[in-house]
């Protein structure tokens, strides 16, 4: 069991390792294999663990897997260790599955690519830093990993290095998730400074005991742990980043920035649960900070022309329903949801993928239409992903996971109605924008001519998503309909239930019916205005305020403008006033001084031997009477 | 024969060396500055050979015949390169060969 | 005898003065030659038979027959005497004469602070010079020979005429050869 632990994450780590050195000379169709294999085994690795595990659960509930110590000095030491539990199982599993399949996937995305090797290599090294990241057993191997995908994700988007934007995104991307990095480390060392430890449950309970509710201590730690996801996790007010990062490739997208890392943050919040139950204000921030993502971010996509970043904030919107689940309490429901939204969004992903490629790159949903009889499977996918996305009842997994939080946030007491509200009118916001992707690309008359869809490696990924997008939603299924509680069954022992004030049966329901008439009026709302001939939006495009709210929910409600003007411009100005420093003088005069020296001393250099030779007998006699005189 | 203080030789080592060197520094004859370093190179032999007396071992005349080997073959190379420098240069002047400046 | 020893010191003192003032350069080689004749004098009051001898043979015999010859072949002709008179201005003989003072200035400060004590005088026979020259020294014999072959071939390389006529003789550019 220790080995398969280490194996997971050290076959991607030890594929990137070997990818990376050879370049060009390894052939694509090594590359492909190795880099697609080696996390297909670490799924295999994953699928047999959990197997074991789950049929013979250890008694705590978790199985550490220790390796050696990394150091001990100054009263702290740091095991590097794994550790799986319920928690790091899910997130293993869903993890694994899905990046074979995004990797299966690129192998005949990416063909043709110049620098194929490096690709598989970089994103070996993103499975690698996630899988340590979800299954590390200290705070610091968590930071080990979070920095990896960091990283990883810098090298992914600006894979392109030749592309302008794609460089600048990249940097954008890792500038913004540097400051919530920098809060994490600081979260990470007032911890140790105070707790002495950081191995995550010896951390979790001493904050329990020494640590006072509603305390000033567990509240900066939680607040510092909070920047640092929402960093990652693109919530705002650190969100910019991640609409442009979809200049990278299709698949860097559907792995990094929809499943996986993005979700790192929730996952940071999930496992460190015990120390935000201490600080009541860090979760009603985690929630409002939740609700306001989720609904500018469903605003923002209504807004969009690009299909990549309509999808990109959409992925920010459903994170911020993860995040309203955690601020809520519901542990349980915001893991499911991202269980969920993995599935769904990576298909959705996958399937853009295939549009944007057959259209010959074209991104622009506006030039697109009528693709569903060109590319029937890609509509069958994409169908369901935006079923799934928008919630469609009973069918979908994801009517069943966001069902989860929106009826916990309702019923906890850290919740409230006013949360609750902005869940569904977000959820009607995402039925409205994840149908109008529909309509305006694969119905409307056809603008392009689609090449065909690609073969088996592109497709099964996307047969298999859908397939997951259909059923995982029957693994946790509310009271009325079924009451299957399989996930929040199997990490109860981690997660606890979510606390909740008891209500009715008639309660529940009348939730559930508002949540499914959001859908539904979403729905409507899509089919009539962007499915008819004669929508409204036609006669709307005229009026000068419909355009400039559509402008501003574009630019992502001015939030980049913001920082430009706010941040970006007053540093580049203080650097560039910086370039004329008067401390420079110094060196300056140094410089001159030096220069007129040696003006002086070439005079010497006349290349008369007889000069040299006094100038010998004079420093003889120099020397001599220093010697004499001393 | 009566000794002599080694003093006195030393001062007169020292002398001639000092007329060697001012001949180097003040002659602008190539010829005659290899001539004053033979001078200088003899006075110091003599320093030697006075030393290897005074202490009675017979060391400090080995000295001197290596000092002597040595301005042999100095000798020997300076003058082949003097008449090398005549012959190209046609001229004996020592600050004519000022190319190596700056 | 002392007086033998100051006599020889003062000739030697006063030729080789006199030797580097000369404006005919073979004066000064002949002054000089009776310099070494001088020094050898002193050697052999120091108890150095065999350096005395060494030193009449190869300097003043070996070493200064090599300048004339090199003068010889120089060829210089009348007007190098007037030439080096023009060289040799008195002002040319201040910085020297400054430098050499100051120099032996300081030796003979030295010399006066540690007064050496002792005479030299005893004859050292040359038996032992051979001796310790060939057992102990004798790699310092080797290389001096070496140094000796050295000099030999640098000298036969560098003299070596090149076949170049009156008309092609340059003003101070470098030869080919070399």
């Amino acid at each position: 069991m220790n080995a398969l632990l280490w194996l997971i994450v050290g076959l991607p780590l030890a594929a990137f390792a070997v990818l990376i050195l050879p370049g060009r000379a390894m052939g694509a169709r090594r590359s492909g294999i190795l880099g697609t294999g080696a996390v297909m085994l670490s799924a295999a690795a994953a699928a047999v663990v959990s197997v074991r595990f789950l049929r013979t659960m250890p008694a705590s509930g978790h199985f550490t897997a220790p390796a050696w110590q990394w150091f001990a000095s100054g009263g702290l030491a740091v095991q590097f260790a794994l550790r799986l539990d319920a928690l790091s199982l899910a997130m293993v599993g869903v993890i694994t599955v899905v990046a074979s399949l995004i990797l299966l996937y690129s192998v005949r995305y990416m063909a043709g690519e110049e620098e194929y090797c490096r690709f598989f290599a970089f994103m070996n090294l993103f499975v690698a830093s996630m899988l340590l990241l979800v299954l590390a057993d200290d705070l610091l191997v968590l930071y080990l990993g979070w920095e990896g995908v960091g990283l990883s994700s810098y090298l992914l988007i600006g894979f392109w290095y030749k592309d302008e934007g794609a460089v600048l995104a990249a940097r954008k991307a890792f500038t913004v998730t540097r400051i919530g990095d920098t809060a994490l480390l600081l979260g990470i060392v007032l911890i140790a400074m105070r707790l002495g430890t950081l191995r995550i449950d010896t951390v979790l309970a001493a904050a329990a005991s020494t640590w006072q509710y509603g305390g000033a201590l567990p509240l900066a730690a939680a607040l510092l742990l909070l920047v640092g996801a929402l960093g990652k996790s693109a919530q705002l007010p650190l969100q910019t980043w991640l609409p442009d990062a979809m200049a990278g490739p299709t698949p860097v997208s559907a792995l990094i920035h929809a499943a996986t890392m993005v979700t790192a943050g929730v996952y940071l919040i999930a496992r460190m649960h015990g120390l935000f139950e201490l600080a009541p204000v860090a979760m009603r921030l985690v929630a409002i900070l939740g609700a306001g993502t989720l609904l500018l971010a469903g605003a923002a996509a209504l807004g969009q022309s690009d299909i990549k970043r309509s999808l990109a904030y959409s992925t920010m919107s459903q994170i911020g329903y993860m995040f309203l689940a955690l601020g809520a309490g519901a542990w349980t429901a915001a893991i499911f949801h991202f269980v969920t939204h993995a599935f769904f969004k990576a298909l959705l992903f996958l399937a853009a993928g295939i549009v944007i490629h057959s259209l010959h790159g074209e991104r622009d949903m506006h030039k697109m239409g009528g693709l569903r009889t060109r590319l029937p499977v890609t509509f069958a996918g994409f169908t369901i992903g935006v079923c799934s996305l928008a919630a469609i009842p009973l069918v979908t997994s994801g009517f069943y996971s966001k069902d989860l939080i929106l009826s916990c946030v309702a019923t906890s007491p850290a919740g409230g109605t006013l949360l609750w509200t902005c869940g569904i009118v977000g959820a009607l916001l995402t039925a409205l924008y994840s149908f109008r992707m529909l309509f305006l690309v694969f119905f409307g008359e056809r603008k392009i001519e689609p090449a065909p869809e690609g073969g088996l490696p592109i497709l099964l990924p996307i047969v298999i998503l859908a397939a997951g997008s259909l059923t995982l939603g029957f693994l946790e299924t509310p009271r009325g309909l079924g009451s299957v509680a399989l996930f929040s069954n199997m990490v109860k022992d981690v997660l606890g239930a979510p606390a909740s004030i008891p209500v009715s049966g008639l309660f529940r329901g009348a939730i559930v019916l508002f949540a499914v008439s959001a859908t539904l009026i979403g729905f409507l709302g899509a089919w009539l205005i962007y499915l008819r001939k004669r929508s409204p939006i036609m006669s709307l495009s005229s009026v000068p305020l419909y355009r400039s709210a559509r402008e501003l929910a574009n630019r992502g409600f001015g939030f980049d403008a913001l920082y430009s003007a706010a941040v970006v411009r007053p540093f580049t100005w203080l650097a560039n006033s910086n370039k004329a420093d008067f401390t420079l003088v110094y060196p300056a005069i140094i410089a001159r001084f030096a220069g007129a020296g040696a003006l002086l001393l070439s005079l010497t250099q006349n290349g008369k031997l007889r000069l040299s030779v006094m100038g010998i007998a004079l420093g003889a006699g120099l020397l001599i009477a220093i010697g004499i005189f001393s | 024969m009566t000794p002599i203080p080694f003093e006195q030789t030393l001062i007169l080592a020292a002398i001639l060396f000092v007329i060697g060197l001012a001949g180097v520094l003040a002659r602008r004859n190539l010829l005659l500055m290899l001539l004053s370093i033979e001078i200088m190179l003899n006075a110091a032999g003599l320093v030697f050979v006075a030393g290897g007396s005074r202490f009675n071992k017979p060391d400090g005349q080995v000295m001197f015949l290596f000092i002597l080997a040595v301005a042999a073959a100095e000798v020997t190379i300076g003058l082949a390169l003097i008449l090398r420098q005549d012959h190209c240069a046609r001229t004996l002047d020592a600050d004519a060969a000022d190319r190596l400046r700056d | 005898m002392n007086v033998l020893f100051l006599l020889a010191a003062g000739a030697a003192v006063v030729s080789t003065f006199v030797a580097i003032t000369r404006s005919n350069v073979l004066h000064a080689i002949l002054y000089l030659i009776v310099s070494f004749a001088s020094i050898a004098v002193i050697f052999y009051l120091l108890g150095a038979p065999f350096i005395a001898a060494l030193e009449i043979i190869t300097y003043a015999g070996a070493i200064m027959v090599l300048f004339l010859f090199a003068v010889m072949l120089l060829n210089l002709g009348g007007g190098a005497i007037d030439q080096e008179r023009r060289w040799q201005p008195l002002a040319a003989w201040i910085g020297p004469a400054i430098a050499g003072l100051l120099i032996l200035g300081e030796l003979l400060h030295i010399l006066m602070r540690h007064w050496p004590v002792g005479k030299s005088g005893t004859i050292v026979p040359s038996v032992e010079v051979g001796r310790l020259l060939f057992l102990r020294y004798f790699i310092g014999v080797e290389l001096a020979a070496m140094l000796l072959l050295a000099a030999l071939l640098g000298a036969g390389r560098l003299g070596h005429r090149s076949r170049i006529t009156p008309e092609q003789r340059g003003s101070g550019h470098d030869a080919d050869s070399l």
